[in-house]
């Protein structure tokens, strides 16, 4: 079986179950917003501080959305040995990786894409104007937390305490790439953006995607 | 065989350690401008070079244990990160100790003080993890796989810390730009010595401690077994 066609069927399985019971699509929404709320009642902020901490507001309540995402990635393949069977399938490891990445991915989007508009209607913060360049930003970032996300379920499905691990591994690993997010989010919602930080971003998906696509191979058989 | 390796890098790193504090106290004149607290800088800097030392240790060990499958690899990565974790506490403690006479605070979020710091965390995930994981194979699999991915966050944190915040208080870099002066070397060089000599024989400690925790281990299979 081809790897890529593979992998597409795979993510396209993902998000099809995902959609029938949308239930961490609606967990991670709701969850996103409560935090939105709940940072304006712990900070009372003007214009210009709301402006200064917009970057990093957003990409908690992102990051935080993302381990909601991610944590059911491979602990959904749990019930009826689901996962023994993915792994004994045809499919070569990379491509059921790269496929449940992918789907994380673009439940991931979605829930940003949906929590964005709320997020500059509460903090009245206008994003509109540097949509496209926010959107290069969200896309490359979501990438590397959903391509190290979905690595890390992979690895804690089968721990105890799965849903307290996974937080505690993948967030200290994220915390570049999150420096690197809030930074340019910040500096594109002020007007006053440092595109070429995008580097740093660049460099976290390839050295994570390639590292997790080596390594797949020994996380999938434990 | 293992007992004499550790008691000769014990005895040795202590008696080096000691000559080490009398040329750091007594012998290596007061800096002009730090005054009597600059001489932390010869358990600081030895501190973090050698964590990373170790660190480099347990990334090798764990590529090691996946290819081949034996323990003893495991066994020594899990060794080298406790150490160098400890190491890093070390580099972590004294150095808000210097910033607290030189700065006032005990905290700056500055540069090389967060990459540390985040350096730290990385490696108390791993050391978390360990326990939650109850079988042995899947548990050295998981943590080479943590360790792997946790050394090659290393450079991308330095790359993102120095695009968060580029001014800082912390002193420049004197060891790569000869600004260190040359009486300030022998103890520098020595206080790494002395670092990696006690490091590596909590290593050898560690790593009896784990081979016995295996033995443990497999007895108390058999004995379920019957």
């Amino acid at each position: 079986m081809n790897g890529l066609a593979a992998a597409f069927a795979i993510a396209r399985k993902d998000l099809r179950t995902e959609w029938r019971t949308k239930e961490s699509l609606n967990a991670s929404v709701s969850f996103a917003i409560v935090i939105l709320v709940l940072f304006s009642f712990a900070f009372d902020l003007d214009r210009e501080e709301r402006l200064a901490i917009s970057g990093g507001l957003l990409w908690l309540v992102y990051a935080f959305a993302g381990a909601l995402i991610v944590n059911r990635s491979f602990a959904r393949e749990l019930p009826n040995d689901c996962l023994d069977i993915l792994i004994a399938s045809p499919a070569p490891p990379w491509a059921v990786f790269i496929g449940k990445a992918a789907a994380c991915f673009f439940l991931l989007l979605l829930v940003e894409l949906i929590s964005l508009p709320v997020f500059g209607l509460f903090y009245n913060i206008r994003w509109i104007g540097s949509f496209f360049s926010l959107l290069l930003v969200i896309a490359l970032a979501t990438w590397g937390i959903t391509v190290v996300g979905t690595a890390f379920s992979a690895v804690t499905v089968n721990v105890r305490l799965r849903e307290l691990m996974l937080p505690v591994l993948l967030y200290p690993l994220l915390i570049p790439l999150l420096i690197g997010a809030m930074e340019l989010t910040t500096g594109l919602l002020n007007g006053n953006a440092v595109l070429s930080d995008i580097r740093l971003l660049i460099v976290f998906d390839v050295v994570y995607t390639s590292l997790a696509i080596m390594l797949i191979e020994f996380i999938l058989v434990i | 065989m293992r007992e004499k390796a550790i008691y000769v890098l014990g005895i040795l790193g202590t008696a080096l350690l000691v000559l080490n504090f009398y040329r750091i106290f007594l012998v290596i004149p007061i800096d002009a401008l730090q005054g009597a607290i600059y001489r932390i800088i010869f358990i600081h800097v030895p501190a973090a070079i050698t964590a990373d030392a170790f660190y480099a240790v347990a990334v090798i060990a764990s590529i090691a244990f996946l290819i081949r499958k034996n323990f003893a690899w495991d066994s020594l990565a899990v060794s080298a990160v406790e150490v160098g974790t400890m190491f890093t506490l070390v580099n972590l403690a004294t150095g808000s100790i210097w910033g607290r006479v030189e700065w006032g605070i005990w905290w700056a979020w500055d540069a090389r003080m967060t990459s540390q710091l985040m350096l730290f965390l990385l490696y108390l995930g791993y050391l978390l993890l360990r326990p939650a994981v109850t079988e042995p194979t899947q548990r050295a699999t998981m943590s080479a796989i943590l360790a792997i991915f946790a050394f090659a966050d290393i450079p991308i944190v330095t790359m993102a810390i120095r695009l968060h915040n580029v001014r800082t208080q912390h002193p420049g870099p004197v060891l790569e730009t000869g600004g260190l002066a040359p009486v300030y070397w022998p103890p520098f060089l020595t206080g790494i010595a002395v670092f990696l000599l006690l490091g590596s024989a909590m290593v050898l400690v560690r790593l009896h401690q784990e081979s016995s925790r295996r033995e443990i281990d497999s007895l108390r299979r058999e004995i379920h077994a019957i």
